[in-house]
């Protein structure tokens, strides 16, 4: 079952190979148009809810001001609030681990699941579990991982991946999740209402959560000075994987970290806002290493690297760690809202994973991403953490280029950035122009042009160069 | 006043009609235009492909051929934001038209008339990077006989984006066919906006489709006087 949780997970090294120059793989998703309506519909549902939500909010300029600086500070002295959250949690009687890589993490949860002959375990939060491609290596190690929130469970019963981080089945409708569910977990009579899925979901998930001995989790925050860990979610199952089981191993990005608890007074306001347009989640879960007799009593946090020192290191492209995953930016996206998350070939879809994928993994394993982007910026404006992505994405543009352009579009910028270097040349270059598109041009346009432009003039026509320049006119005028 | 014009490369080659709208309209009220001849191209279309040193270069040849004008105006909000963000000795000295009409001059009724129904299409970089705000809405309220309809979604991106529309036709063609859908369904004949680029894909996509509405940059509505 987890073998067929079959998309590209960097993690387990599977994504350089399975990653689709972005271009093609968005256009093989643009021709599916059941994809397209659904996203369409969903995507334009969550936009218009936090809209509504955050123009109710007077301080939400400053209440992203407050998120930006938080994550600014965190970032300029990871290694202090690492440390620091490190001995709370130990001295709350947790355990720390670190992981450089996925492989580090995975091994952590495995070395855990066998000290306490666990066969099979709950999840939840599992993004960045995703990310590491833990239940693969679960599944390989003999330990099933069964995923609880009702879309992960969605997707894993599917085989399928992840493509929106906060609703994973968001290219799925509810009449294909039926037969999924009548297929795998329900029987036949199953209808498509959503309240008889969720139904059939909670039925089959809370046997688990009784019998499961372990759980892993992923998390929204790590507190530094109090070793806290925070989840955030709106189904409750988080609730019962983080409480029920007696032993809990959390993965943790290094940048999830927030100074004191005090910090996540904005953050808490920032994130169901801007995720699910709601004024506050049903499930915040908050605990502090063990508490005797109450929840787990073997707690672990995986501190997971796996590329982001790397990140860190990038002064322009650094700001992509401030993100808390709201996936805001994916639903404003007119490329994403589109094209669907799998087109971006990583868990991280949209704006967000434009800029993230190419920094985690390198940008010669995703040099087409940083150019699925018109550049509209709508993402930048809706960031409740105000992450510039525009110009993270210029930036990583140039080391795209730098890291391996075609020669053709080299030479061909190379030669126009010339031609602009003089008025002469650029009018000689126009009146070239004018000369040498007379063939082309029918009726005032210009229909069909050679490659490159005939990606453009496959669909849209094409003004000509005009017979008489702005130049000429006025020198003309004088 | 004294006003530099800013042309941009596609304006000089390809639309030339939006200067010479430009021109009218500052001149009808009473500026002094000037044309500083050895400018060609801001470098925006090198910086947004990833081509950085390039577009420096070019970057630095516009403040050079610019030195010395107090105020410059061009009819393409994408040029000037992006200029203002590289150069921030620009601010207050390089302006988007509507910009300078109406936060720098104070005026909104330029002495126009057009008597169409018209859609406005508020461009990403006029609304996120040159932030024109409602500027181009104000100064076509005030057009004698403009039936001013308004535009459903209107700021979704149009999908030109510079390279973009060509390394991922294929997304930036959807995004542009639902943005002729939005303009064909309000029954306008006319649509405009404050970037020339986005009028190429815009109108590019609309007479692919055989539609009747027509392209016209904003200057161009603002030149078109009573007497014609
Ligand atoms: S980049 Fe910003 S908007 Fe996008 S998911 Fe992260 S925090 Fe949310």
């Amino acid at each position: 079952m987890s073998g067929a949780r079959g998309g590209p997970q960097p993690g387990d090294g599977a994504m350089n190979a399975a990653m689709r120059p972005f271009p093609a793989a968005a256009g093989e998703a643009l021709r599916d148009t059941r994809l397209r309506a659904n996203l369409a519909g969903a995507t334009h549902t969550i936009r218009e809810k936090r809209n509504r939500v955050v123009a109710e909010v007077p301080d939400w300029p400053q209440l992203r001001e407050a998120g930006r600086a938080i994550k600014v500070e965190v970032l300029a002295h990871l290694d202090t609030y690492l440390e620091a959250f490190e001995q709370a949690v130990t001295d709350a009687g947790g355990h720390v681990h670190w992981a450089p890589d996925a492989a580090a993490a995975n091994q952590v949860v495995l070395d855990v699941a066998r000290a306490h002959q666990v066969s099979e375990i709950v999840k939840v939060k599992s993004l960045t579990t995703d990310e590491i491609g833990l239940n693969d290596a679960l599944a390989a190690g003999g330990v099933h991982a069964i995923e609880t929130d009702l879309a992960e469970l969605i997707l894993q019963l599917d085989g399928d991946w992840s493509s929106h981080i906060l609703v994973p089945a968001i290219h799925l409708n509810r009449t294909e999740i039926r037969d999924l569910f009548r297929a795998t977990i329900a029987d036949p009579s199953l209808g498509d209402d959503p309240r008889e899925l969720a139904e059939a979901s909670r039925r089959y998930l809370r046997e688990r959560f009784l019998t499961a001995r372990m759980a892993v989790s992923g998390a929204n925050f790590g507190v530094a000075d109090s070793g806290t860990v925070c989840v955030v979610e709106s189904e409750g199952n988080g609730r019962m994987c983080t409480t029920l089981p007696p032993v809990l191993v959390t993965i943790l990005g290094i940048e999830k970290l927030v100074p004191t608890f005090g910090d996540l007074e904005v953050f808490l306001q920032l994130l169901p806002r801007s995720s699910t347009g709601e004024r506050m989640n049903p499930y915040t879960s908050l605990w502090t290493g063990v508490t005797p007799g109450d929840g787990p009593q073997e707690f672990h946090v995986v501190l997971l690297d796996g590329g982001r020192t790397r990140v860190l290191a990038d002064q322009v492209g650094r700001q992509a760690l401030h993100c808390i995953r709201c996936s805001a930016c994916l639903n404003v996206c007119p490329v994403y809202s589109r094209t669907g998350g799998h087109a971006y070939g990583s868990i991280y879809p949209g704006p967000i994973g434009a800029i993230l994928t190419p920094q985690l993994y390198g940008i010669e394993a995703a040099p087409t991403l940083p150019f699925a982007s018109s550049l509209c910026g709508a993402c930048y404006e809706v960031c409740p953490v105000m992450i510039d992505i525009p110009s993270v994405l210029l930036h990583l543009r140039e080391k795209a280029v730098a890291a391996g352009a075609k020669p053709g579009e080299r030479l061909a910028m190379k030669a126009v950035s010339w031609i602009f270097g003089g008025r002469r040349r650029f009018a000689a270059a126009a009146r070239l122009g004018r000369l040498g598109q007379r063939p082309l041009v029918r009726r005032g346009r210009i229909v069909r042009l050679p490659a490159p432009l005939a990606a453009w003039t496959r669909t849209r026509d094409l003004r000509p160069l005009s017979s008489e320049s702005f130049r000429d006119w006025w020198e003309r005028r004088r | 006043m004294r006003v530099a014009l800013f042309i941009t490369c596609i304006g000089d080659a390809v639309t030339p009609e939006v200067g010479r709208a430009t021109v009218a309209v500052l001149e009808r009220l009473g500026h002094e235009v000037s044309f500083p001849a050895e400018q060609t191209c801001c470098g925006q279309m090198h910086i947004n492909s990833g081509y950085r040193a390039e577009a420096d270069r070019l970057g630095e040849r516009f403040m050079e051929v610019f030195d010395g004008c107090e105020v410059i105006v061009s009819p393409s909000s994408s040029c000037v934001g992006t200029m203002r963000e590289l150069h921030p000795a620009l601010r207050g000295r390089l302006f988007e038209l509507s910009e300078l009409l109406v936060h720098k001059l104070g005026v909104t009724d330029v002495g126009a008339s057009f008597p169409h129904s018209v859609v406005y299409h508020p461009t990403c970089h006029s609304l996120r990077v040159t932030n024109v705000g409602d500027a181009p809405l104000q100064l076509l309220r005030a057009v004698a006989g403009l039936e001013l309809v308004e535009l459903p979604d209107a700021r979704e991106c149009c999908g030109f984006g510079g390279t973009f529309a060509i390394k991922n036709a294929d997304t930036s063609t959807a995004m542009v066919i639902d943005k002729c859908a939005a303009i064909v369904s309000t029954g306008a004949s006319v649509v405009t906006a404050v970037d020339s680029s986005c009028l190429l894909q815009i109108g590019g996509r609309l007479s692919r489709e055989g539609a009747e509405v027509r392209t016209m940059h904003l200057a161009e509505i603002l030149a078109h006087a009573a007497s014609g």
